[in-house]
């Protein structure tokens, strides 16, 4: 176990930014698996309606990015999204209108296949109610050549709970897998407590770790935090995005979370290419300026 | 002893232990409102017992403060009561951790204990 702890930080410098190795699925245990490699990328945050000196270009930000991952040599087979499509607003057709035009600019996107979650300034005023709407339910599941991904809904109870019958739900899809199963958890929020005095946890996320603990390769992709982020619990790995939006600064670096001033190279913003071999290997993907 | 003698003497004891306790007791008042609190600074001593008296004017709003292990949904219309005795003097952040808006994420204060 611990030889494999170790092997899960090697950081290995790609061509497009950084490509992290993880070594979650031990080699052999996930080539006996059926399917085999496949990758996907994910979008975050990108806070559609969001206007403000932390990104002068944040009508064209989203745009940049849809063309950017439409020119991918190797096209993803899907394209997940964790939360905060929209910038929140406490007008109802307002809402609606940015999931509207969130979801035209999306739709450029030539990979078809797209799964989309809420962020608290999505869902947390209404409880979810507009993005249902036009996105369907927070939490659900799906299976992929083999693996299988549970989205986590941690926002649509304002006070960042999955809550009571939402962790029954997971302990019973659970149930249905087995211990050497390949797992992706997709959520808004980290699960676990990165930096509570900056509210960037899960009420209840130690519930669903605890539940996850038993299975032996588990993933967990999440967004909120703005920047790019690896952590640990155990075994379990999870991978925080960049945002579409603007960079926060580094957790604990400063009192208050607050953006990082604008570079109009925008550095510090991108998606992320994942690929699910037997280990998981992940590329960000700067937003380029075209 | 009747029944009735304990009642009569009873109820009278559980109000004059409840007016002595709120007497004894310093309060501090936090009011909540989109997107600040106020007062935002809030000094209180180490050790000693105090009550934080919570009210929102406008929504629900949280208040927490992981340090202290302490956290309160603030609901309008009422009085929400905290009871606290600060163990560990320093200064320590608080902050709104029920989603309220565009402004929620600089809902904040801190509170000092004094040694
Ligand atoms: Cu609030």
């Amino acid at each position: 176990m611990l030889q494999r702890h170790r092997r899960d930080f090697l950081k290995l410098a790609g061509l497009a930014g950084v490509t992290f190795t993880a070594g979650l699925f031990p080699p052999g245990e996930a080539s006996a698996q059926a399917g085999g490699d496949f990758h996907f990328v994910q979008f975050s945050d990108t806070h559609w309606g969001f206007k403000g000196a932390a990104n002068p270009d944040s009508e064209n930000t989203l745009a940049k990015a849809v063309a950017t991952v439409n020119g991918l040599a190797n096209p993803p087979d899907f394209i997940v999204f964790t939360g905060d499509l929209t910038h929140t607003t406490d007008d109802p057709k307002e809402r609606r209108a940015r999931m509207q035009r969130f979801r035209e600019i999306v739709a450029g996107l030539r990979v078809k296949d797209v799964r989309f979650m809420p962020g608290e300034h999505d869902a947390s005023l209404d409880a979810g109610e507009a993005y249902k709407e036009f996105f369907g339910a927070t939490n659900y599941t799906f299976d992929h050549k083999g693996v299988h991904f549970i989205v986590l809904d941690n926002v649509s109870d304002p006070a960042a709970k999955l809550g009571t019958a939402q962790l029954a739900w997971l302990e019973a899809d659970l149930k249905q897998r087995k211990p050497d199963d390949r797992i992706v958890v997709l959520t808004h929020r980290p699960l676990f407590a990165l930096q509570p005095d900056w509210d960037w946890t899960t009420a209840d996320g130690d519930k669903a770790i605890e539940l996850l603990m038993p299975y032996g390769n588990v993933v967990v992709f999440y967004g909120h935090i703005h920047q790019e982020h690896h952590h640990m619990t155990g075994h379990i790995a999870h991978h925080a995005a960049k945002s579409l939006i603007f960079p926060l600064v580094v957790p604990g670096s400063q009192p208050r979370r607050a953006p990082k001033p604008y570079d109009p190279a925008q550095p510090d913003l991108g998606t992320r290419d994942v690929t699910m071999g037997s280990k998981v290997s992940l590329v960000e993907l700067p937003v380029t300026r075209s | 002893m009747t029944r009735r003698f304990m009642m009569m003497l009873g109820v009278p004891l559980a109000l004059a232990a409840a007016r002595l306790a709120a007497e004894t007791t310093p309060e501090v008042r936090i009011g909540a409102k989109k997107f600040a609190f106020h007062p935002n600074k809030v000094t209180v001593k180490l050790g000693r017992p105090v009550v934080l008296v919570l009210t929102s004017e406008d929504r629900i709003h949280g208040l927490k403060l992981p340090e202290l292990g302490l956290r309160a949904e603030i609901v309008p219309g009422q009085e929400t009561r905290v009871s606290l005795t600060p163990q560990k003097a320093g200064s320590f952040a608080f902050f709104c951790d029920v989603f309220c808006g565009d402004g929620h994420e600089d809902m904040d204060g801190t509170l000092v204990v004094e040694a």
